[in-house]
């Protein structure tokens, strides 16, 4: 195989890694007024994804920096191109991070509810924003002959990009509220369950229409074959989540119903870059002479061998070593394991 | 202003706010992780109660230098597209390594640290601190190495075909020599900072609050003290040798921090010059006789070439042009970085004196001076790397690529405008508030360690957790 090829697959693991992981992040601090009653309650929601967050939104920064290193024009054109939905993405990114850290450092509600909406804001506009990005991305965008984008805003908020932002955000819905299923006890755990089974009747018909409309412009076998096993997986994983746990009447089989939402976003994430080979951007313009592929795009054969030796080294690490952090914190959380001092209400203090 | 002009402004905010941050965080890290290393070995609290304090302040810097650090991954690809496919061969390599090898590190161990306080065995959990400070240090490379080609391209050729550049030896790449020099210099800037605020912050309660943990402040404040100083004899070993080698890969980047218009043999340094910097000779200025010779050459006789020859020499490589960086901003930012930080180092000689032998600080003027001692030498980084960065145009990479031809041809005026207003507003907004966020918990005395008194009725299972968000 061509190393060109074998890094467009690794972008498209760094990608599927990234919506896998941030999918359910974004989750969470969506449904943070939705599930999250009471500040304890929000507080269980928050620390279910407090200690990986971070590691997880590495996925996307190390995603752009591949792009960046084995496909400079497609990096190029991507990021000058779709210059105001990323910018809209880096500000919501700064304002979730810095609501994390600092939500908590004073103990008066007005600060907190303001820091909530950050991480409201902050997790619904990538969710929507990813799914119209790679919407576009694979249906092909206005580039010139230099491969330079020349169309304005609104030719990225087209229908069908538009539903593959509503796409992402009924999935990371859904795939949010399974993942506060599956990591806390009690009342939240209940309700986490029932709403996951209403976002998912959205998620899988978002997800069929959006899938369906691709592979009806361009189908590729592999492509069918992954959008199939996505909607088969999401479908599962709701069954799942309706059944009751074996050693908890309580629960449901949420372990099962979060490897089903997981597979479905990898899958469906994985379908849309199958879709997109051999190109990277496709131009609308002049689909021959203007598209970028994975062959006109990419660096040199020397860089790739360089940066394949690299990933081929630090990738299974970077696994190994976010699988254990997973592992450490694998305990459900609930509303007892918040220490009292930090919910006490007191009054505001500068 | 034009977009050029624009995406230069929004680069240079973005950076230096950025760069606010970083030093801090990688200079601070390395001190907390000594803090827990002496309370894992000694098992006395004083350090665990260090450890936390200065640990909760690393956090809240942390955050900051992450967030901001989001937007220089894609601004290269969203303000500098022609940069990015003239470069991505070879500056791209660096940087998805420090992705890869560096940034998954420190996000990962450093939320195993956060919230591995009674999750973790002590010793892991000390190690997890060990393993970001070692991130850090690594990020800091790569990125440095990627800079440092820009300086001093190395290891590549120019495709005639694409125009391009590809690399060719990555080695070369890593082992710049630019590079190799810039990354001691810039660690040793980022301990000055970390060092200060330490010594700042314990001297502060050690004066203010005496009495209550004062063992633990007085081991901060010499600590902190000792890393400035320490720190500072760096910068000067390694300034000095990033400015010979300066002096033979961008010498007018020299010639532009003495504002040497003619060359000279041998060149005198000017500590502080009032006049025309336009090329006329200066009303009035204190100079040190041959040290710009010694600061370039190594010998107090060496030749120093002036802006003018090197002006004519280049004309005559690259074709007409203005190759003169902003004189009057390479002259004095070039000052000030060596002034600032070469100022701290003597508040911090000061504190040494002041708490000798179990004394504590009586002057007045010591506690008024505090608040400097972290300031000056992140003023110095930022006047360093404003120095740096802006005494290499008008390349963007050193004979190669013209900063004017590096920027995105269909980012129009009104989007940059757009994205230097959210940027500036929304960083002026943030940074006030993480200051007050600092202020309030270094004003705050040292946490209790104590362990939690156990409640009856709480099984093991449901213990609240030891550290939550």
């Amino acid at each position: 195989m061509e190393l060109s090829t074998v890094w467009f697959l690794l972008i498209a693991l760094l990608f599927v890694g990234y919506f896998v992981l941030e999918g359910f992040d974004f989750g969470v601090g969506m449904l943070l007024p939705v599930l999250g009653r009471d500040e304890r309650e929000r507080r269980v929601m928050i620390n279910t994804i407090g200690p990986v967050w971070d590691g997880n939104e590495v996925w996307l920064i190390t995603a752009g920096g591949a792009m960046f290193a084995a496909f400079p024009e497609w990096y190029a054109s991507v990021f000058s191109g779709f210059y105001l939905p990323l910018l809209l993405i880096l500000l919501a990114l700064i304002l979730r991070g810095v609501a994390f850290e600092y939500r908590g450092k004073r103990n008066d509600p007005v600060w907190r509810r303001r820091w909530d909406r950050c991480i409201v804001f902050g997790s619904f506009v990538p969710a929507v924003l990813w799914g119209v990005a790679f919407a576009n991305i694979v249906r092909g965008v206005p580039l010139d002959a230099d491969h330079d984008y020349i169309g304005g805003f609104f030719t990225l908020l087209n229908p069908y990009a538009l539903l593959g932002g509503l796409t992402t955000l009924a999935l990371f819905l859904t795939h949010g509220a399974v993942f506060i299923a599956l990591k806390t006890v009690g009342d939240i755990r209940q309700r986490a369950n029932r709403l996951a089974e209403r976002l998912g009747i959205a998620a899988v018909l978002a997800a069929a229409l959006f899938l369906g409309l691709t592979l009806a412009r361009r189908a590729t076998t592999p492509a069918l074959i992954l959008a199939v096993l996505a909607a088969l997986c999401l479908v599962g994983g709701l069954i799942a989540n309706r059944l009751p746990s074996r050693d908890d009447p309580q629960g449901r089989r949420e372990g099962w119903a979060f490897a089903g939402t997981a597979a479905a976003i990898a899958l469906a994430v994985a379908s849309l870059f199958a879709d997109l080979y051999p190109f990277v951007l496709p131009s609308t313009v002049d689909p021959v002479t203007n598209s970028l592929t994975v062959a006109n795009a990419s660096s040199t054969p020397y860089t790739l061998k360089i940066m394949t030796w690299v990933a081929v080294i630090f990738t299974p690490l970077v696994l190994l070593y976010q699988g254990w952090t997973y592992w450490v914190f694998r305990k459900r959380i609930g509303t007892q394991h918040i220490p009292e001092e930090l919910v006490t209400p007191q009054p505001a203090t500068r | 202003m034009d977009a050029i002009e624009l995406a230069r402004w929004q680069f240079g905010i973005t950076t230096v706010y950025h760069f606010l941050f970083v030093p801090l965080t990688i200079g601070l890290v390395w001190l907390v992780a000594a803090f827990q290393t002496a309370w894992v070995r000694t098992g006395d609290e004083k350090w665990l109660k260090l450890t936390k304090f200065f640990g909760k302040l690393f956090l809240i810097n942390f955050a900051m230098g992450l967030v901001t650090g989001i937007v220089q991954e894609f601004q290269f690809g969203m303000n500098w597209s022609e940069y990015s496919r003239f470069v991505g061969d070879v500056f791209g390599a660096p940087l998805a390594m420090e992705a890869l090898v560096a940034f998954f590190l420190e996000s990962t161990f450093l939320g195993l640290w956060i919230f591995g306080w009674e999750k973790l065995p002590k010793k892991i959990h000390l190690a997890c601190i060990w393993i970001v400070a070692v991130g850090t240090v690594l990020s800091a490379y790569f990125i440095l190495a990627a800079n440092s080609w820009m300086q001093n391209p190395v290891g590549y050729r120019i495709d005639q075909a694409t125009g391009r550049a590809e690399l060719t030896d990555i080695v070369a790449v890593l082992t710049n020599k630019v590079a190799l020099i810039t990354v001691p210099h810039t660690i040793a800037g980022c301990f000055l900072v970390a060092g200060g605020l330490v010594a700042a912050v314990a001297v502060w309660h050690l004066v203010r609050r005496a009495g209550t943990d004062t063992a633990a402040f007085r081991s901060a404040a010499k600590i902190g003290a000792w890393t400035t100083l320490v720190a500072m004899g760096a910068m000067l070993l390694t300034g000095d040798i990033q400015g010979k080698i300066m002096t033979e890969v961008q010498p007018m980047k020299m010639a532009a921090a003495e504002a040497l218009y003619e060359s000279e043999q041998p060149a005198p340094f000017s500590v502080f010059t009032v006049g025309t910097l336009d090329g006329s000779r200066p009303v009035w200025s204190v100079e040190i006789p041959g040290l710009l010779s010694f600061l370039g050459t190594g010998s107090f006789d060496g030749r120093v070439e002036g802006i003018n020859d090197l002006q004519h020499e280049y004309e005559q490589k690259y074709g007409p042009g203005e190759y003169k960086p902003n004189i009057p901003l390479t002259y004095w930012t070039f000052r000030l970085m060596i002034g600032l930080g070469a100022a701290a180092a003597l508040l911090a000689l000061w504190i040494l004196w002041a708490t000798r032998r179990g004394r504590t600080p009586t002057s007045r003027w010591l506690v008024r001076s505090l608040p400097l001692l972290p300031l000056l030498p992140l003023v110095a980084n930022s006047t360093g790397w404003i120095f740096t960065e802006m005494g290499r145009q008008p390349w963007v990479v050193f004979g190669e690529m013209k900063t004017a031809a590096a920027n995105s041809p269909n980012v129009s005026v009104g989007y940059l405008v757009t994205s230097l207003a959210v940027f500036t507003l929304l960083y002026g907004v943030l940074a006030v508030i993480e200051v007050r966020l600092l202020l309030k918990y270094a004003r705050a005395g040292l946490p209790d360690v104590s362990p939690p008194v156990e409640k009856e009725a709480e099984s093991d299972e449901d213990r609240p957790l030891a550290f939550a968000y």
